[in-house]
């Protein structure tokens, strides 16, 4: 049809035009522009391709928002240090305040003298969950697949996992935790699973923990029971910023549940960065304690021990 | 002792007190919260070690009598935070320490600054306000990145 024919011309010509702008900007792959190379010499931060928000992910290398310092929480939990302030008076019940007062710990409200200290860190011995979100969170790598999610800890360079494979969370039961029909023991980092309510924040359960003849809550002398179930919320607020939430709901220890952490943020770090161990050695302690600790807490008037 | 050990360090080396608030969280109970003391001496250890990375030196007083001092800063990853590394500090360096002293006598504290043998200082940021551990954060972060 004439017109048509017409039309066809009006069309293709452009077609072809644009066709021939696109062929002509392309770049061949292998030819790198000099900017590109300047900006990946060492010391340079990649940038990534997009700035979306990665869709139910929260791998990378992530770190208090507000400072390296700002997880370290040396009077307690985040959301309520053991201060003194009444709003951060702990909901006890009677065997649980009766436990806080077992724990003598060096920091918080009602801190003790070294000579009477009893905290399990410092012997080493395993912090344990919840109290590794409690104590010196630092630079956490966040890795995960299709089945778990991995939550790798500065401190102790202990790692925790979170299945998302759609497992129920085990029921607490009488010396551990029910898992089908088999009792399996009490685990230092419990037992998580994980849930995506929405395509940013993810729901963790975790119970079977220890009880509190092995791990305290945090570094304030807080108790946490073997009955305890502790809920995180990792929710990613955009690529770059995590806001991490916790709540604990002890009926052994505390009358209601509460809030320990609440969206505390942390943010993305470049993938590269190298992290440095922090742990506990028996040995380095001993050798701090003897050279240092104990002639420091000794009564006045000795000579220096050297 | 603890007489002549103050007679040395008064007489002998040259104490400089400046009155500052101590952390309180830090457990610093055996610790003059208040008060800095500048001493000039000879590494003889830099222990980098958990909890506590500890300096250990001489300071010799003009009445030839050697003391040997240990001063203590936070864990590794804390002081790397803010600028100090294992590598930066070794036996034999002449060094200028600021610490704050121990409350017994004893030749112990906790390290606030250390000037090293070519000049530069490196803090702890132990007594001093949150905007100057910021910084001292910050600086140590832009420097190395990764």
């Amino acid at each position: 049809m004439p017109h048509f024919s017409g039309r066809l011309a009006i069309v293709l010509v452009p077609a072809l035009m644009f066709s021939a702008l696109f062929v002509a900007g392309a770049r061949p792959r292998t030819a790198e522009p000099q900017t590109q190379k300047s900006e990946q010499k060492a010391g340079a931060i990649t940038a990534p391709k997009t700035s979306a928000v990665p869709r139910r992910d929260l791998s990378g290398t992530w770190e208090p928002a507000n400072g390296p310092s700002d997880g370290i929480q040396p009077d307690g939990v985040k959301a309520m240090p053991s201060d003194g302030k009444p709003e951060h008076q702990l909901p006890y019940t009677p065997y649980g305040l009766q436990a806080y007062k077992s724990h003598h710990a060096l920091f918080g409200a009602d801190e003790n003298l070294p000579e009477f200290n009893n905290d399990p860190r410092d012997k080493c011995e395993p912090l344990g969950f919840p109290r590794m979100d409690f104590y010196n969170l630092r630079e956490t790598q966040i890795l995960q697949n299709e089945y778990k999610v991995a939550i790798l800890y500065e401190y102790g360079t202990i790692w925790r996992i979170i299945w998302t494979d759609g497992r129920p969370a085990p029921k607490l039961t009488d010396g551990g935790v029910l898992i089908g029909n088999e009792v399996k023991e009490p685990r230092y980092y419990g037992y998580s699973v994980g849930r995506w309510v929405d395509d940013t924040t993810l729901v963790v359960e975790t119970v079977g923990m220890m009880g509190e003849d092995r791990v305290w809550l945090d570094t304030a002398g807080r108790p946490i029971s073997d009955q305890a179930r502790v809920e995180e919320r990792l929710h990613r607020v955009d690529r770059d910023h995590l806001e991490w939430s916790v709540t604990i709901d002890d009926p052994k220890m505390y009358t209601k549940p509460w809030i320990a952490m609440n969206k505390f943020p942390m943010k993305l770090e470049n993938p590269h960065r190298d992290i440095v161990e922090q742990y506990c050695s028996p040995a380095e302690m001993e050798n701090y304690n003897k050279r240092f600790a104990n002639p420091a807490s000794a009564p006045a008037g000795q000579a220096p021990q050297r | 002792m603890r007489n002549k050990l103050t007679a040395v360090l008064v007489a002998a080396i040259g104490i400089v007190t400046v009155s500052v608030p101590l952390l309180a969280h830090h457990g610093t109970a055996a610790f003059q919260n208040e008060k800095k003391v500048t001493l000039k001496g000879t590494v003889t250890e830099w222990v980098w070690s958990n909890p506590h990375c500890l300096l250990e030196f001489d300071v010799k007083g003009d009445d030839g009598n050697v003391v040997h001092w240990i001063g203590e800063t936070q864990n590794p990853v804390s002081i790397t935070n803010v600028g100090w590394s294992k590598s930066a500090i070794k036996a034999g360096d002449q060094v200028t320490v600021v610490l704050f002293p121990v409350k017994n006598g004893q030749p112990l504290g906790r390290v606030s600054a250390v000037t090293l043998p070519n000049g530069k200082t490196l803090m702890t940021g132990e007594g001093e306000s949150k905007e100057v551990r910021d910084k001292l954060e910050h600086d140590a972060r832009a420097a190395q990145p990764y």
